[in-house]
């Protein structure tokens, strides 16, 4: 088993919190006092963005913590910094557009990538069929490509997916971009309980997750959550950085109170 | 009959998984409708009826001779029905999606024209349409903002990065991503994910079939070279495939903006290296991380930092040369072809008529050429203008 499937193993929580975050958002040292308020609020992976010029499965809120990155010059190396400076604490799992991983060398960034200490990474416009030598090269390193399944896809597909998937698997809550939203989609019991018969890996829900209450009810059906855009609101509306990691701190509480 | 989703290594479906069934979905019943003659016959007849086909082929004599080089033909794309080649993808695609029975079209546009083709097509077809439009395109091309919503589409502001033709795109991707399953997204040029290269690319090839037949006809032998322009590049495709098998020598012609060396350009293949954009692997201007570069030509229409696919792959083949034209040559051109032939064309045009203008003494009198008259200029006028100092 992969290191990522051993901490879902591992846990006795109803499911595992992964926030994530915009590497390098809004600035290298204030997303380091980010990170720490995730693994103080109770975090048990946290999933790490690379900024991209045009993160088209993104909404507003990812979006404009990518250009607020980008603007302040962060590259794939700083967030790979980032990385490897909290790997060693907590797994890390890094989201990356594929044209990053292109530019840098696909083999070169997977290696630059676990040597970092990186566990798994979400690739979201490289589909299991244009993924072939991605995962290939990830197995090689030891890092898990971790794919996503959304609400759209046939059952066929899903067991392909299966098929490829290690790690966890990332299952799309909502037919959509990333973004805060006031409620679950009344469909996803029934996508994720169609996902769960056709594997074993675990499955992390993300796209959409934003409230306590939204945590509990993904926990019921699946293995992980994942909470990014409302984490990423929270820092942006913050006065200074202080009250920020304050707030993400005491968010994710409150979240893994329901979790625990 | 199949449909290639790549070229050599171009093309490709790099799209988030949510649309990957829809793309299924789409490639399914293109591949049905491809064939099928009842299809193509109803397409036939709305390219014959509603777009104003067969274009005609002209001599520009005026032009020819004051160039001094070859027989000068140009196709006259700018006759078609909203003044572009843009029409002839958006009826077949809306036709397609009224097969596949979508209820809700969006579409990207750069400088307004597949923007208006796509309102006006799916105004005939009484489907509600949503355009996504950059702002800064928005205020370069006022008059086709007011064409759109005049036709019934709704005109959707895109503020976020180079907010032009780039940003537009994913701002639809994204919704297409979030609406899937009852929204057709229709893509303008031959690029996004496949089966889009190959499917626009189809519904464009009437103007090389068409050109083919026209120029045996007058000149009772193939054409020297093709000359087209080249953003996205669907004018171009479609006025190749149909000589891509002959002993035919084709240009692409990308905008230099105000230089290659001045980096404002958008000369993807030029300049660009392999990569991903908007779904498929091609030539793209970026940084040395991956970031897509801001590209920038006084076209809107040209001013996209990629290319589609297939022309990726024919440049690499060596079957069709690119090159590349300024701003200020493609301005020049603009002039000189309304002040020679009484036609003025689209910006985008433009630049073809400026890689002629400038390489017309390469050619013998004898040689032909036929230049893609992609639009006419009606909607840059007011652009030219200013860049011309005729007006403030």
């Amino acid at each position: 088993m992969s290191r990522l499937e051993d901490v879902f193993a591992a846990s006795s929580k109803k499911a595992l919190l992964m926030p994530y975050t915009t590497g390098g958002y809004p600035g290298m040292h204030e997303c380091r006092h980010v990170m720490e308020s995730f693994i103080s609020g109770g975090a048990d992976m946290i999933e790490l963005g690379v900024p991209f010029s045009d993160p088209l499965a993104d909404g507003p809120v990812v979006q404009a913590s990518s250009q607020r990155a980008l603007e302040q010059g962060v590259t794939p190396d700083d967030v790979l910094t980032l990385a490897s400076e909290f790997s060693a604490r907590i797994p890390i799992v890094l989201m990356v557009y594929y044209n990053c991983v292109f530019a840098y060398g696909q083999d070169r960034f997977i290696e630059a990538a676990a040597a970092a200490g990186v566990n798994g990474l979400i690739v979201p416009d490289l589909p299991v069929d244009e993924a072939t030598e991605f995962m290939v090269s990830c197995r090689e390193r030891g890092v898990d490509p971790i794919l996503l399944v959304a609400p759209t896809s046939p059952d066929d597909r899903i067991d392909l997916i299966a098929e490829n998937a290690s790690g966890f698997i990332y299952c799309v809550s909502v037919t959509g971009v990333t973004g805060a939203r006031t409620s679950l989609s009344d469909q996803l019991p029934a996508f994720l309980e169609r996902v769960r018969a056709r594997t074993r890996v675990p499955l992390a829900v993300g796209f959409g997750v934003s409230t306590p209450e939204h945590a509990a009810e993904v926990a019921r059906h699946a293995d992980g959550v994942i909470i990014g855009s409302r984490l990423i609101s929270l820092v942006s509306d913050a006065q200074d950085i202080d009250i920020a990691g304050r707030a993400v701190e005491h968010f994710l509480k409150e979240v893994n109170e329901v979790l625990e | 009959m199949t449909i290639p989703a790549r070229f050599g290594p171009y093309g490709g479906r790099y799209v988030p998984e949510t649309v990957i069934p829809a793309l299924d979905e789409l490639t399914a019943a293109y591949g049905r409708l491809k064939d099928d003659s009842a299809f193509q016959a109803e397409f036939e007849s709305l390219l014959k009826d509603f777009v104003g086909r067969p274009t005609p082929l002209y001599f520009a004599a005026r032009l020819t001779a004051k160039l001094g080089g070859p027989h000068i033909y140009l196709k006259r794309e700018d006759l078609c029905h909203t003044g572009a080649h843009k029409i002839n993808n958006t009826v077949g695609q809306l036709l397609l999606a009224a097969e596949m029975g979508k209820t809700r079209i969006i579409a990207e546009t750069g400088a307004g024209q597949h923007g208006v083709a796509t309102a006006t097509a799916a105004a005939l077809f009484g489907i509600p349409c949503a355009i996504y439009m950059g702002v800064k395109d928005i205020a370069r091309q006022e008059l086709n903002v007011v064409r759109m919503k005049l036709l019934g589409a709704e005109v959707l502001p895109v503020d976020s990065g180079s907010k032009s033709l780039k940003d537009a795109m994913n701002e639809a991707i994204r919704d297409w991503v979030s609406n899937v399953e009852h929204t057709y997204y229709v893509i303008g040029s031959v690029a996004g994910p496949a089966p889009y290269p190959a499917l626009v690319r189809d519904f464009q090839s009437v103007i090389g079939r068409e050109a083919r037949e026209q120029i045996l006809a007058a000149e009772k032998k193939l054409p020297t070279e093709l000359i087209a322009c080249v953003g996205g590049g669907s004018n171009a495709m479609g006025l190749f495939a149909a000589f891509l098998d002959d002993e035919v020598g084709m240009i692409g012609v990308e905008a230099a903006g105000e230089g290659l060396e001045s980096g404002k350009h958008g000369a993807s293949i030029e300049r660009g290296r392999r990569g991903v954009l908007h779904g498929s692997m091609s030539y793209i201007l970026q940084d040395a991380y991956g970031q897509i570069l801001e590209a920038h030509s006084i076209s809107a229409g040209l001013d996209y930092p990629g290319v589609g696919p297939e022309h990726s792959w024919l440049h690499d083949e060596g079957r069709v040369r690119y090159d590349s034209v300024t701003d200020a040559e493609a301005l020049a051109a603009f002039t000189m072809l309304s002040e020679t032939e009484g036609i003025i064309p689209a910006l985008e045009s433009s630049h073809a008529i400026a890689w002629l203008a400038r390489h017309a003494g390469d050619y013998g009198r004898d040689d032909v050429v036929i230049v893609n008259l992609s639009g006419r200029g009606d909607k840059d006028v007011h652009q030219a203008a200013r860049a011309l100092g005729i007006m403030e």
